[in-house]
């Protein structure tokens, strides 16, 4: 005891884990992710918004929002929608089956959000270069 | 439980006055958006590079119109409930925070009403 009182005045006390020296556990970074996703997504509804209301309105709305959507901003705007929509539906999913009790052991809920994260990321790319390929889509 | 008042175990609605609400809501609209939001996936890629006119043939027909009108609205409920909760999380000011809430209702309410408008007109 003396010499931890010692020492006490020599060092600094370790403090309580801080976010930026944390090793993050996968469902740490699956949960903040899930937020930020949905938080991307509901920006995201502007673009289904824009998109619903000028096909609506008539030509020259279409074709802006058309211009808009190919321009490389544009589509990587578009390519972070989709990264996110697949992300938050697959963690979605993955949230609704620890609803019903399956799929809480640590290793088990560590598994599945390797598995999102990877599912993911797979399917935007997928999408893209499917577009990209078979749709003819080009810059 | 045992800080509770009485009259509060038995309304059991908690430090929210909600009670399991907006988690219920939550969930309901998640188990609908799972089909809605891969339809509307694959809806809105198979309309990738489509002209006006094939867009609103496709939204005109009504299992589609029909369809999106309710993944919008799904999706801004879902929206909403999110939203909220992360307002509730990180604004700290009462004042703030009732402010963001409403426009969090304001924005939802915006976006849906967008949508359907949209819609209508396309259907009609």
């Amino acid at each position: 005891m003396p010499e931890q009182a010692k020492s006490a005045g020599a060092k600094p006390r370790p403090l309580s884990p801080h976010m930026q020296i944390y090793r993050w556990p996968v469902t740490m970074a699956t949960s903040i992710v899930h937020r930020a996703t949905g938080l991307a997504l509901s920006a995201g509804t502007l673009l289904v918004a824009w998109w619903l209301v000028a096909t609506a309105m008539g030509d020259a709305q279409y074709d802006l929002f058309s211009t808009v959507a190919r321009s490389p901003l544009g589509q990587l705007v578009l390519f972070g929608f989709v990264w996110s929509l697949a992300y938050h539906l697959l963690n979605g999913i993955r949230h609704l089956a620890w609803d019903v009790g399956y799929g809480f052991a640590v290793q088990t809920a560590s598994r599945t959000g390797v598995l999102v994260f990877t599912l993911s990321i797979f399917v935007a790319i997928a999408v893209f270069v499917y577009a990209y390929a078979a749709k003819g889509m080009h810059l | 439980m045992s800080d509770q008042s009485p009259a509060a175990r038995v309304e059991g609605l908690g430090s929210a006055h909600s009670g399991t609400a907006h988690f219920f809501r939550q969930r309901v609209t998640a188990v609908a958006l799972v089909p809605l939001a891969i339809w509307f996936a694959v809806s809105a890629f198979h309309l990738i590079g489509a002209d006006r006119d094939a867009a609103i043939a496709f939204l005109h027909a009504p299992v589609n119109c029909v369809l999106m009108a309710l993944f919008v609205i799904a999706a801004v409920v879902h929206m909403a409930l999110g939203l909220q909760v992360i307002i509730e999380d990180y604004a700290h000011g009462e004042g703030s925070k009732l402010v963001l809430l409403v426009l969090n209702t304001f924005f939802a309410w915006l976006v849906g009403a967008a949508c359907v408008f949209a819609l209508v007109k396309i259907a009609v």
